[in-house]
Order: structure tokens, then C-alpha cells, then sequence
């Protein structure tokens, strides 16, 4: 009862980065809440995380498993979780905004009548006073989130349902584990008396995973052009200096959209969310919707001739000139120095 | 093996987001929509040519949409018309205002059940909000089966409906019964050009409402003909719960709005020489940043 429930989401045999991320997000609420964390894993052999789910500081793990569960399900992992906050009734449950996340925390939202929100960016806890009835509320969870096209940040509450229900976006959140993982338990749910065989109408007849070629999350340095970058070839530049100092190259959602570069490298409120040691931005503005998914990162430095760019305004380093001058001196320089 | 299909599109008009002025919240914190340029929320179009293309390979199949909104979301249902739908209904009422995704999907999903589709299609999320609920907590609500994220609306296999996902990681094709709701992907094709023929015959197509505001505009037909006329289905007429409905049936609150400013922080202003490259460069190198 009243305690945080994250769900725990799998790819490949391995524990999606997001749900680690929710994890250690969940364990600050918890304490400020003194509740307990919990997680709840579905799939058809998941027993092989809990150890990694203790040492991310989940006290109780809610296991599902059962061989018709290999892959994601809407009916049946919705029929489970439903079933689980029924019985539990946690005050706050957390998925990954995954296309799994997506699909599923709306439907559980729907059936338990209680508030959903997509996407978050932040979670706080904080009280509330209603203006019109002067109720107040203690501990309620803020989801906060960019809203129309990012232009305002919102804060969402839900007052009087429960589970406080959102969904947040991988990247957004630091991953830590413990220093000494918790000694916590594990409840088996039985599947069988959830799940119908009704719940399995809906068959998965094929499918490929393709992992993402250009992995743009993963890389310590990002290279990002934006529409400013003028065309498809000047682009190029960006990726000589991505090969000299091993970095990706990202975009903004205005390259992407001119043809300058893949959606794969889209980075902002509709690309990928990242948080690298070193941002370089190249031609970038400095849209809110493009700085949604980068502000983060441990240093910034942007190049724009404009100097009034709002971009210049988030960065550390800000060079006010040409990129197609300021990048080449940047490869001289660093292959002068690095020997 | 050729079925006639009853499809219903589910579309949002949106406001542009791309150009939110100074003006566009109101005090309550929700969206003043008059304020901005309304649009067919793109997923939704993208939705639209996918019952599109069904009706094509199933002759005798019906295409109509469902929009909630005020009198202007009217625009919807004869943007599908010029696109090659068969009509649609209009969920407006000033007791939906307000409603979340769970108001909302409450809404539709009553209009739903008096329309007896085979299929409900729906772009995945809407720009306004981005929040991909409204298809999910309709096909709960319906407790009908859902697929979401979908590419490609393939066909029939073994009597049910085979549709291809676009997911994070690469693609899954599953087999769903009817009916059902799926989702569609804006990787998903885009929707067909308006239809010169059906602009000519649907642009005069109106809700009883627009009819009554067109009397004082002299240089509009006062009265289409019947048969143009788009259907205005309100609380009334959808029947179910009133608290479920708009803002007292909505559990989530908002409870402040932030305007976006840029927090100045230090930063270091550069000129493009090569002095001063060279010096960030060595900076970061010897900082470990790089290198």
C-alpha cells in the first residue's frame, strides 16, 4: 500500500536503461516520501534481474513470469499490472516512455480511472492548495513536462487518484546503483490466474529488432548541426570532426526535417534525449525544443555567427563565427595538441 | 476474400504549435486555442490515408471521422471529405471542455460505441500534447484490442488484421481480431492531396451551428442542402455519466505553467580566430574533455 512502483522493462535479456534510470529517480521519492520502492517485472524468464534490480535499491520485486510472456503483450501485461495496483494500490508508478510505456501505462490508466502523464522531464514532491475549494493536499507528485511543441514547461498533478501515474523518457534521468544493494524480497505473481487465454487474440507474427546503428545516446561527445549548417555537404564537416575526436554526430529537429541529416541523429522534444561530457552545437539556434534534449550535457560549446542565438546563452564556451571556419581550426588544433 | 469495412478515423484539430504566441494560455492554465492557427493534427492524417487505402482494397467500405472539439473542429470532417472520406461526426459540447486524455477518451469512446465500427484508426499522439494516450484508453475503454505505433496497415490474414509496428529498435508485425484501434506512426505514408472533385461537392458542408452563424454572412449559401449537413453530437446524445465528462472528469490538474526562459548562465565568448580555438582546444584536452 502507498508505496512507488516502477515497471521494469526488458530488451534483449537485458534491463532497458530506462527502467535503472526510474529506479534511482524512485529511490529520492521514496525517502522523501518514507515509502517503499518496488518494481514489478514482467516476462518469460526475468528471475535473472532481480539481483540488479536490489542493487538499484528496488525492496520488493513483483515477478511475472510465464513462457507466453517472452514478448510484449498488451492484453496480458496490462491484465497483470492492473491487477497488481489493485492489490497494492501504490501512490506513484512510473514507466519508461518506450513504445511499450506508452502502450501500456494508458491502458492501466484508463482501467484504474487515474491520472496519466506523458513524458516527463521532472518529478518532484510537493503539496498543493486548491484555489477553489481550499483543500489541501500533502506529498503529491509534481510531473512536470514541455507541453505544446515546448514552449511552456507544465506542471501535472493528480490530486485526489491513485496511482499518481507518468511516464519519462530515457535519458532524462541519472542511472546509479547503490554502493550495498538492498536486501529485498521477491513476490511471484501467478499468472495464471490473471491472464485469459482471450488476452492472447493479438499475435506477434514477426519481428526484427534492428539495433540502432548510430548510437548517438551512448557516445561521451555529440557533434550537432542544425539548420544552419546550410546543406547536406557542409555537414560533412561535422563528421570529419566527429572522426578525429570519436564523437557521433546529432541534429536538430530543423536539419533533420531539411534532409541534412538521418532522423536517427534527431536530438530535442522529438529526437533523443542526451546528456554526453561534451555537447559541440554547430548552426543551432537553440530552439527549446532542440535544448529540451540536450541542456543537460556536462559542457556546452556552440558556434553560431549570430551572437544573439539563444544557444549561446546555454553554453560554456560560445564562439561567435562561421562553422565552416571555426571547424577546420578546431581539427588543426586538436591534431596539433593531442600527441 | 473482400469485406466491407466500417473505419472510423479519430482526428484532433490542433493548434499549431510552431507558433504559440505571447496569448495562447488562459489564466486556468489550459490552451486558448482561438488564439493560434488550427490544424489536422498530422499522425492523424497519416491515419486517415491508412483507412484510405483499406477502403480502397475493400470497395463498399465506409471512412468516417470523429473529432471532439469546438464548432471550428467542423474543419476536420471536411478535410476528410476533400481527402476521400465518407463523412464524420462532430463531439462538441461545453461539457467536454476541459478533459484530459481520460475525459476524452471517455468522450469518444461513448460516440464510438453508437457508430459500430470494424476499425478505429488514430494517429498516435497529437502535437499539442504528445501524449499518445487517447488511442490506448479508447480501445480500453471499448475493451477492444489495440496496436499502436503502427507503419503499415498490411491486410487480412486468417480473418484477422495484420499490421506492421515501427518501434525503437526495429519493426514487429502482429495479427489482431476485429474490432479493434489501431495507432498510426507518422513513418506511416502520408495522406493523399485533396481531391479537386470532393472539394467541390464537401466544401459547403456544415454543422447546424455553422448554418445558424452563416445567416449573417450574406455571401455564403444560407442553407446546404441536407445531405452536406455534418452531424453535432453533444452529452445528450452520446448518453453516459456526466461527472465522466470534461474538467470533473479529468484527474489530472494542472497546476502551474512555466513560460520558458533561458537561465544565463557564465559562458565564455569566443571570436572564430584561431588564438582562441586553439587555446579552448588545449583546454579541453588537458581537462580530459576530449582526447
Amino acid at each position: 500500500m502507498d508505496n512507488i512502483i516502477i515497471y521494469i522493462e526488458t530488451e534483449g535479456g537485458k534491463i532497458s536503461d530506462v527502467s535503472l534510470e526510474l529506479l534511482t529517480k524512485g529511490r529520492t521519492l521514496a525517502g522523501e516520501l518514507s515509502c517503499k520502492l518496488e518494481a514489478l517485472i514482467i516476462g518469460s524468464s526475468v528471475e535473472q534481474h532481480t539481483q540488479e534490480l536490489f542493487n538499484y535499491g528496488a525492496e520488493t520485486i513483483y515477478l511475472a513470469q510465464d513462457k507466453r510472456l517472452e514478448h510484449y503483450l498488451t492484453l496480458p501485461y496490462s491484465a497483470i499490472t492492473i491487477d497488481l495496483f489493485k492489490k497494492e494500490r501504490p501512490q506513484i508508478a512510473l514507466f519508461g516512455a518506450t513504445s511499450v510505456g506508452r502502450d501500456l501505462a494508458p491502458r492501466v490508466s484508463s482501467a484504474l480511472v487515474s491520472g496519466l502523464t506523458a513524458d516527463c522531464t521532472s518529478l518532484e514532491i510537493g503539496n498543493h492548495k486548491e484555489a477553489k475549494s481550499g483543500k489541501e493536499y500533502q506529498n503529491l507528485l509534481y510531473q512536470i513536462r514541455p507541453a505544446f511543441g515546448g514552449n511552456i514547461i507544465a506542471t501535472i498533478i493528480n490530486p485526489d487518484c491513485r496511482p499518481q501515474m507518468a511516464t519519462v523518457r530515457e535519458g532524462v534521468m541519472k542511472k546509479e546503483p547503490l554502493a550495498t544493494p538492498v536486501k529485498g524480497v521477491v513476490k511471484v505473481i501467478e499468472t495464471k490466474e490473471i491472464i485469459k487465454t482471450e488476452d492472447f487474440v493479438v499475435e506477434i507474427i514477426e519481428r526484427h529488432i534492428e539495433e540502432r546503428k548510430i548510437d548517438i545516446k551512448g557516445s561521451p561527445i555529440i557533434i550537432a548541426g542544425g539548420f544552419g549548417v546550410g546543406s547536406k555537404e557542409n555537414f560533412n564537416l561535422l563528421y570529419e570532426l566527429a572522426s578525429v575526436l570519436g564523437a557521433e554526430v546529432g541534429a536538430s529537429r530543423a536539419a533533420v526535417d531539411a534532409g541534412f541529416a538521418e532522423g536517427a541523429r534527431q536530438i530535442g522534444q522529438t529526437g533523443i534525449t542526451v546528456r554526453p561530457k561534451l555537447y559541440i552545437a554547430a548552426g543551432i539556434s537553440g530552439q527549446i525544443q532542440h535544448t529540451a534534449g540536450m541542456d543537460q550535457s556536462a559542457m556546452i560549446i556552440s558556434i553560431n555567427s549570430d551572437p544573439n542565438a539563444p544557444i549561446h546563452q546555454i553554453a560554456d564556451y560560445a564562439i561567435i563565427g562561421d562553422m565552416n571556419e571555426i571547424i577546420p581550426r578546431m581539427i588543426k588544433s586538436y591534431k596539433l595538441n593531442s600527441k | 476474400m473482400t469485406k466491407k469495412l466500417k473505419i472510423v478515423v479519430l482526428a484532433k484539430q490542433v493548434p499549431d504549435t510552431r507558433n504559440v504566441g505571447k496569448n495562447a494560455m488562459k489564466e486556468d492554465g489550459t490552451v486558448n486555442r482561438a488564439a493560434l492557427p488550427a490544424i489536422f493534427n498530422p499522425e492523424d492524417m497519416n491515419a486517415l490515408e491508412q483507412a484510405l487505402r483499406l477502403k480502397d482494397r475493400h470497395p463498399g467500405s465506409v471512412v468516417l471521422l470523429l473529432t471532439m472539439g469546438p464548432a471550428r473542429a467542423a474543419e476536420i470532417i471536411r478535410e476528410g471529405y476533400y481527402r476521400g472520406a465518407d463523412g464524420g461526426v462532430l463531439l462538441t459540447d461545453r461539457k467536454f471542455a476541459g478533459a484530459d486524455t481520460l475525459a476524452t477518451s471517455y468522450a469518444l469512446a461513448m460516440a464510438l460505441k453508437k457508430m459500430h465500427p470494424d476499425i478505429i484508426i488514430a494517429g498516435r499522439q497529437a502535437i499539442d500534447g504528445d501524449t499518445a494516450q487517447v488511442g490506448p484508453q479508447v480501445a480500453e475503454k471499448l475493451n477492444l484490442p489495440q496496436v499502436t505505433y503502427a507503419e503499415e496497415i498490411v491486410g487480412f490474414e486468417k480473418n484477422k488484421l495484420v499490421v506492421k509496428r515501427r518501434l525503437e529498435r526495429g519493426v514487429e508485425s502482429v495479427r489482431t481480431p476485429l474490432p479493434a484501434v489501431i495507432t498510426v506512426h507518422a513513418t506511416a505514408p502520408e495522406c493523399r492531396p485533396r481531391n479537386a472533385k470532393q472539394l467541390m461537392r464537401f466544401k459547403h458542408a456544415r454543422t447546424l451551428t455553422e448554418e445558424q452563424d452563416n445567416e449573417h454572412n450574406s455571401y455564403l449559401p444560407v442553407i446546404s442542402p441536407e445531405s452536406l449537413r455534418i452531424p453535432e453530437w453533444g452529452v445528450a446524445d452520446v448518453g453516459g455519466e456526466e461527472s465522466h465528462y470534461g474538467l470533473s472528469g479529468s484527474p489530472t490538474k494542472v497546476k502551474k505553467i512555466e513560460n520558458i526562459v533561458f537561465q544565463a548562465k557564465e559562458s565564455k565568448r569566443l571570436t572564430s580566430s584561431f588564438e582562441e580555438i586553439d587555446m579552448l582546444m588545449t583546454e579541453l584536452i588537458s581537462s580530459h574533455t576530449i582526447g
